[in-house]
């Protein structure tokens, strides 16, 4: 059963293919429902693999089939195969999972846009390339699904690239992933020059993985910083994080799928996926935890100021990956993966749940414009504010369980990203209460017209049944999610499946029973704090309070203005430079000049054409009577 | 007695040089077309010469060729002149100056 995981990836690709070249025809809503069978088959193939790959027994969970050879090249030869082992097929199942509900979700969603059907194949084609990048069994299958998710998202950013916010939000992402694409690529020669393979389990040498030997000393320290750095663009840590807040340019799907969900968790993965590696280098394991800690405290502090619905939760989704990364740097690779597939779950659906409120706001997105929608979306008010529990970490829900994973370990390992990392709980809970409160609490404000003179809105309507399914499921696994991987329970659970991929390289904690008990008080006590402030201090109806909401904070700690200063503007200066200076005075001179000085000799020259025949007669007399001389003095003198 | 051939050599270049100067000096067309026939003439005279000098008889051979292609040009080169006449009415050479630079 295990070797259909071909078909995962080629139902997206088909409706992908189909889409491309019936969904205009077809349109609204067949091409979306086209895409969710796709998508939902995948999901299903995915199930039945895993079912297949729980049968084997624990220590042959790592099945690698080649279909054929990509190409070869002196000592390279690519293949293209899917390697299937507990990480890649936890991936998968939330992957395909989340992205059949959005994709369901999508057709209420999207109902009477004038591009449905793209809508719907750069989904398709999105699917496609991030089960590509996870089941890939080398770096370079890896790094094709890796750009292909990073295109569909900046074509998916900039959808409604009519407006000039959207299209600048999705080249923005797009060059930054780009940046941290150059680290992928520079990884990828650095590993093949010393292992000569780019297979990560078996081929020449057994792979990657079988040859610590080639990746000591400073390999395998540039080698994981290089992959680092693509995983900071993809899945927007400091110090290129900057680009995910504007990605909300896009469709909230787009947001909940791609820029919370999936994506940007590749780069998690990525360090997960090459964990032998990460294990040869304490520097690079250091410089790993310190960015997610740091990242996740910057941005938490930015989302306690944002107004804007989407970009509350864009900050909050840097915030919770920078967990992630705070984990895996810790070795805690568990940890990390428990908290992107829960994250995943809740993240959805508060995306969901806030494209929700936008669908029945008439596109406001502006939480100090709503108020009271609890009176009137009944079913997003509940769902959503089941995600934020989850995320603020009250127990017993999803986000309390993984969130406290990562913190054991982080406080046995590192004591001082423990603090930052503790705090940040604090602030998760502090801006996810306020925003529920502005939102879902209070008095209503839609109905009153806006500070720069918007008109009054009217009263909001709950989604179609369409979208509110979705929001349903994901609140389920967001309640429920943490079985999967309880501290007390240690078989058959999320640990005991993903240990044999992390085997020797997996940080052990070892914190005694007492330690853990005092620790998850301590985040719950984070948690509380953080939500009792935020009620206790946005629970009024005056919602304008500047001092909560400091300048410094809103403009994201001044860092989009200092990437302007430093390498915006200097850029900019240098273009014009170029375009004005060099190019208008040398190369323009250049190219004026050989004209000028083909058309002075032309002028001079044509005065020996005088149209006289005795000149011309003259001219070869001469000429005549030099040859003859120079002749005679050979004679003469030679 | 006979003359030696420098004498025919000088005759030669003198007769050369006065094809040559009266080219470039007299401005009737029909007038330089004669003088490019003494020129010519000069030539075929110095060939002659040297034939003899020499006794080989190239030298007179290839004087039947100057000749007759001297007579294909008289005809070309009068042809032009009568109808550059009948155009312009001028037989001035410097009177054909369109292409000038």
């Amino acid at each position: 059963m295990v070797n259909v995981a071909y078909l995962m990836l080629l139902l997206p690709l088909a409706g992908f293919l189909f889409l491309v070249a019936f969904g205009r025809r077809i349109g609204d809503p067949v091409a979306g429902w086209v895409g969710t069978v796709a998508v939902g088959g995948a999901f299903v193939v995915a199930c039945i693999v895993l079912a297949g790959l729980i049968h084997l027994p624990g220590d042959h969970r790592v099945v690698v089939h080649n279909y054929f050879t990509w190409f070869s090249s002196g000592g390279l030869s690519v293949p293209v195969g899917t390697l299937v082992d507990p990480l890649s097929m936890t991936m998968c199942m939330f992957v395909t999972g989340v992205s059949a509900l959005i994709h369901l979700y999508s057709i209420g969603y999207m109902k009477g846009d004038r591009d449905y059907s793209k809508f719907f194949i750069y989904l398709n084609l999105f699917v496609f390339s991030m089960l590509l990048l996870v089941l890939g069994d080398n770096l370079l299958l890896t790094f094709v699904g890796w750009e292909g998710v990073g295109v569909c998202s900046y074509w998916l950013v900039a959808f409604w690239f009519q407006r000039e916010s959207a299209a600048s939000a999705g080249k923005k992402a797009f060059i930054y992933n780009r940046i941290g694409d150059a680290g992928f690529l520079l990884a990828i020669f650095l590993i093949f020059e010393k292992t000569g393979t780019l297979q990560y389990e078996s081929g020449p040498g057994g792979g990657i993985f079988g040859q610590p030997v080639h990746l000591g000393g400073g390999t395998a320290t540039a080698a994981v910083l290089l992959l680092f750095l693509a995983a900071t663009g993809k899945s927007a840590q400091i110090p290129l994080f900057n680009w995910l807040p504007d990605a909300m340019e896009g469709p909230t799907p787009v947001s909940a799928l791609i820029h919370a969900a999936t994506m940007v968790t590749a780069g998690v993965y990525l360090l997960c996926r090459m964990n032998p590696l990460l294990h040869l280098t304490t520097p690079g394991m250091e410089v790993i935890a310190s960015i997610g800690a740091v990242t996740a405290f910057v941005a938490a502090t930015i989302a306690c100021a944002q107004q804007d619905i989407k970009k509350v939760l864009a900050f909050s989704t840097v915030s919770q990956i920078g967990y992630m990364v705070l984990a895996v740097g810790t070795g805690a690779y568990i940890a990390a993966i428990f908290l992107m597939v829960m994250h995943a779950f809740f993240k959805g659906l508060l995306f969901l749940g806030a494209g929700s409120v936008i669908h029945g706001l008439e596109d406001e997105q502006d939480l100090k414009r709503m108020g009271a929608l609890r009176r009137y979306m009944k079913w997003t008010t509940v769902t959503f504010t089941i995600g934020f529990l989850a995320i603020a970490g009250i127990p017993p829900l999803s986000g309390f369980w993984a969130k406290g994973d990562v913190l054991d370990n982080v406080f046995a390992h590192y004591k001082v990203l423990w603090v930052i990392g503790l705090v940040t709980a604090v602030l998760t809970a502090y801006y996810m209460s306020r925003l529920e409160v502005l939102a879902f609490g209070g008095e209503p404000r839609f109905d009153k017209p806006g500070p720069r003179g918007e008109p009054a809105l009217h009263a909001p309507h709950e989604s179609p049944w369409v979208m509110r399914l979705p929001l349903v499921v994901l609140a389920f696994f967001a309640f429920f999610g943490g079985v999967l991987d309880l501290p007390w329970v240690h078989t058959h659970n999320l640990e005991s499946w993903l240990t044999p991929v992390f085997s020797g390289t997996l940080y052990n904690d070892n914190l005694s029973a007492t330690s853990e008990w005092a620790l998850a008080l301590t985040d719950i006590t984070a948690a509380l704090i953080g939500v009792i402030v935020a009620v206790w201090l946005w629970r009024g109806s005056e919602v304008d309070k500047p001092a909560l909401e400091p300048a410094f904070l809103q403009r994201v700690w001044y860092w989009d203005d200092f990437y302007d200063t430093i390498i915006g503007r200097p850029s900019q200066r240098l273009a014009t430079f170029f375009a004005w200076v060099v190019d208008v005075r040398v190369i323009d001179g250049a190219v004026n000049g050989s004209a000028h000085l083909a058309k002075a000799t032309g002028t001079a020259a044509r005065k020996l054409q005088t149209g006289y025949a005795r000149n011309y007669a003259l001219g070869i007399a001469i000429g005549m009577a030099l040859i003859i001389a120079f002749m005679l003095s050979r004679t003469w003198w030679g | 007695m006979s003359l030696s051939g420098a004498w025919y050599l000088g005759l030669a270049a003198i007769v050369f040089t006065i094809g040559a100067i009266g080219l470039m000096v007299r401005r009737n067309v029909l007038i330089m077309f004669m003088c490019i026939e003494l020129m010519l003439n000069a030539a075929n005279l110095t060939f002659v010469t040297f034939a003899r000098m020499l006794h080989d008889i190239g030298g007179q051979a290839v004087v039947f060729f100057v000749l007759v292609v001297a007579a294909a040009e008289v005809v070309v080169g009068l042809g032009i002149v009568v109808t550059n006449f009948r155009r312009r009415a001028t037989t001035v050479a410097d009177d054909l100056d369109s292409l000038k630079g």
